[in-house]
């Protein structure tokens, strides 16, 4: 968290790491022109920036960048429907928790996404595909989090809840929630942030939907600059997602 | 985990065995129902005889020490790289502040896209995946490691410093031992990551390997050898990754 204090001291840092940046890329540009790089191998970062505009006005970047969206949105949704309730249950009835915990824990460590030509078999070749893998891969986290979020709760607030003879249900809404809220909304981001993760991968390695069978088609077609200005535009989807959920996460944090 | 004890080991273990057989009972009954295709969910009996046939090819052992090797190598390359990136980053207040916020967004970002680019820098053989699976791991390690050594006490800083200990004896008797546990966290995340970018890798474009058998057995449509294949692949990854806490809880029991 920036003080007020250390603010005035960022911009020269945050400066530096951009002049190094473009420094990088105008070294790059010399050396190819020079001919110490390969030019088919690593095109001329002006060739990228200059394509830019090509993916966006005749490729329509931007309708498969609401493609991805779409399908993150939809993998977030049940993410966060399926994976708190799931984290709930656990919280509610401790045996499930002791005797499954480990097990979650331990398929958040697996390589969910590889079960993707199961799904292909199942599901097909399309958007369900996709969305489910999302789903799957962001899945532990969420239930995790909302499980340690909700055993993380103060006893004085449920303590708060008894003397004022608050239902189980009222307990749950007025005090267990709202004081998880901060340590379920890690879970979330998280599971989106896994979840958006295995999806643009989905869509490349299977060829279908947005930014992912965006790269893979410019690979393919061997259109480097573009497919450099792709890559480049998934990083940034990839950092407004970060950003966005960070400041949420902040804000929520300071809620508490 | 303190409610432990009111249950007690054998409760736990009799709702696993309960959940497990669940599972099992009602994977079988999809299977003979035939609601699904048959071959989505082929029965038990099917994919066990498919995961024994599997244990017996030598093919399999050949793929797992390809795959195993290029994790191997990836994590070398990735994890040295994100070390030294990552004790810079920390170390440095200016240089971390310049760079680590790229490290915090090109984390995020899915590896597999840089695929193409590996391949071309790399070639179509085992470099590029062993590069899928180094950049996949470099961002953990890296950013591990420069929260790890931000971490550090001062006051051990300040013991060394009174002992007048060198460079080198300040990181392998303070700063090192410090931030072990941050490092291994780093290379826990690191390990999972690097997997999972040389079997994408390895689905993609290869002919080793096991993610290579993985869709080669789905352009087969031998979905009971896929089931099987894939337990194999979890079980192996899951062990890696339980491997790799134990070892962390060892060391820090020892120290």
């Amino acid at each position: 968290m920036t003080t007020p204090r250390d603010s005035g001291g960022t911009w020269g840092p945050i400066a530096l790491g951009l002049a190094t940046l473009v420094g990088v890329l105008a070294v790059i540009e010399a050396m190819i022109r020079i001919g110490w790089i390969n030019a088919f191998i690593v095109p001329l970062p002006s060739a990228v920036l200059l394509s830019f505009e090509r993916i966006i006005v005749e490729e329509g970047v931007l309708k498969r960048f609401l493609f991805t969206a779409a399908e993150a949105l939809s993998a977030g949704t049940l993410v966060a429907l399926v994976g708190i309730s799931l984290g709930v249950l656990l919280y509610r009835r401790q045996i499930l928790r002791l005797a499954c915990e480990n097990w979650i824990a331990a398929l958040a460590a697996a390589p969910l996404v590889l079960l993707y030509p199961l799904f292909l078999v199942i599901f097909g070749r399309n958007a369900v595909t996709i969305v489910m893998i999302g789903f799957l891969s962001g899945l532990p986290p969420a239930i995790l989090k909302t499980v340690e979020g909700l055993s993380g709760t103060r006893r004085t607030l449920i303590d708060v809840g008894r003397s004022f003879n608050l239902s189980p249900s009222q307990q749950f809404r007025k005090i267990l929630f709202p004081a998880a809220l901060p340590t379920i909304f890690v879970g979330l981001r998280l599971g989106l942030m896994f979840a958006l993760i295995n999806i643009v991968g989905v869509e490349f390695l299977i060829n279908f939907g947005g930014l992912g069978q965006f790269v893979n088609e410019l690979a393919e077609r061997y259109d480097l600059p573009a497919m450099y200005a792709a890559i480049f535009f998934v990083i940034l989807v990839s950092v407004g997602f970060f950003l966005l959920t960070e400041r949420i996460e902040r804000w929520l944090g300071r809620a508490r | 985990m303190s409610t432990g004890g009111r249950f007690g080991i054998t409760r736990v273990v009799r709702v696993r065995i309960a959940i497990v057989v669940v599972v099992l009972a009602v994977w079988e009954a999809v299977a003979m129902s035939g609601w699904l295709f048959r071959d989505v969910v082929p029965r038990l009996e099917k994919i066990g005889r498919a995961l024994l046939t599997l244990l017996a090819k030598p093919d399999l052992y050949g793929n797992l020490g390809t795959t195993a090797y290029e994790v191997g190598l990836s994590l070398v390359v990735g994890g040295i790289a994100g070390v030294a990136v990552g004790l810079l980053m920390g170390g440095n207040r200016t240089l971390g502040k310049a760079f680590e916020p790229y490290l915090h967004y090109l984390g995020p970002t899915p590896k597999i896209i840089f695929f193409p680019i590996m391949i071309m820098w790399f070639g179509v053989g085992g470099g590029s995946k062993i590069a899928m699976g180094a950049i996949s791991c470099f961002f953990p390690m890296a950013i591990s490691t420069a929260v790890g050594m931000r971490e550090i006490d001062a006051v051990l800083v300040r013991v060394g410093k009174s002992f007048r200990a060198g460079v080198g004896q300040m990181v392998t008797k303070i700063y090192l031992p410090a931030m072990r546990p941050a490092m291994l966290t780093g290379l826990r995340l690191g390990l999972g990551v690097a997997i999972i970018g040389v079997l994408l890798a390895e689905t993609k474009l290869s002919n080793r390997g096991l993610g290579y058998m993985v869709i080669q057995s789905y352009t087969r449509f031998d979905i009971a050898e896929m089931y099987a294949l894939l337990i194999v692949v979890f079980l192996v990854a899951i062990a890696a990754n339980a491997l790799v806490s134990r070892l962390g809880a060892l060391k820090r029991g020892s120290s």
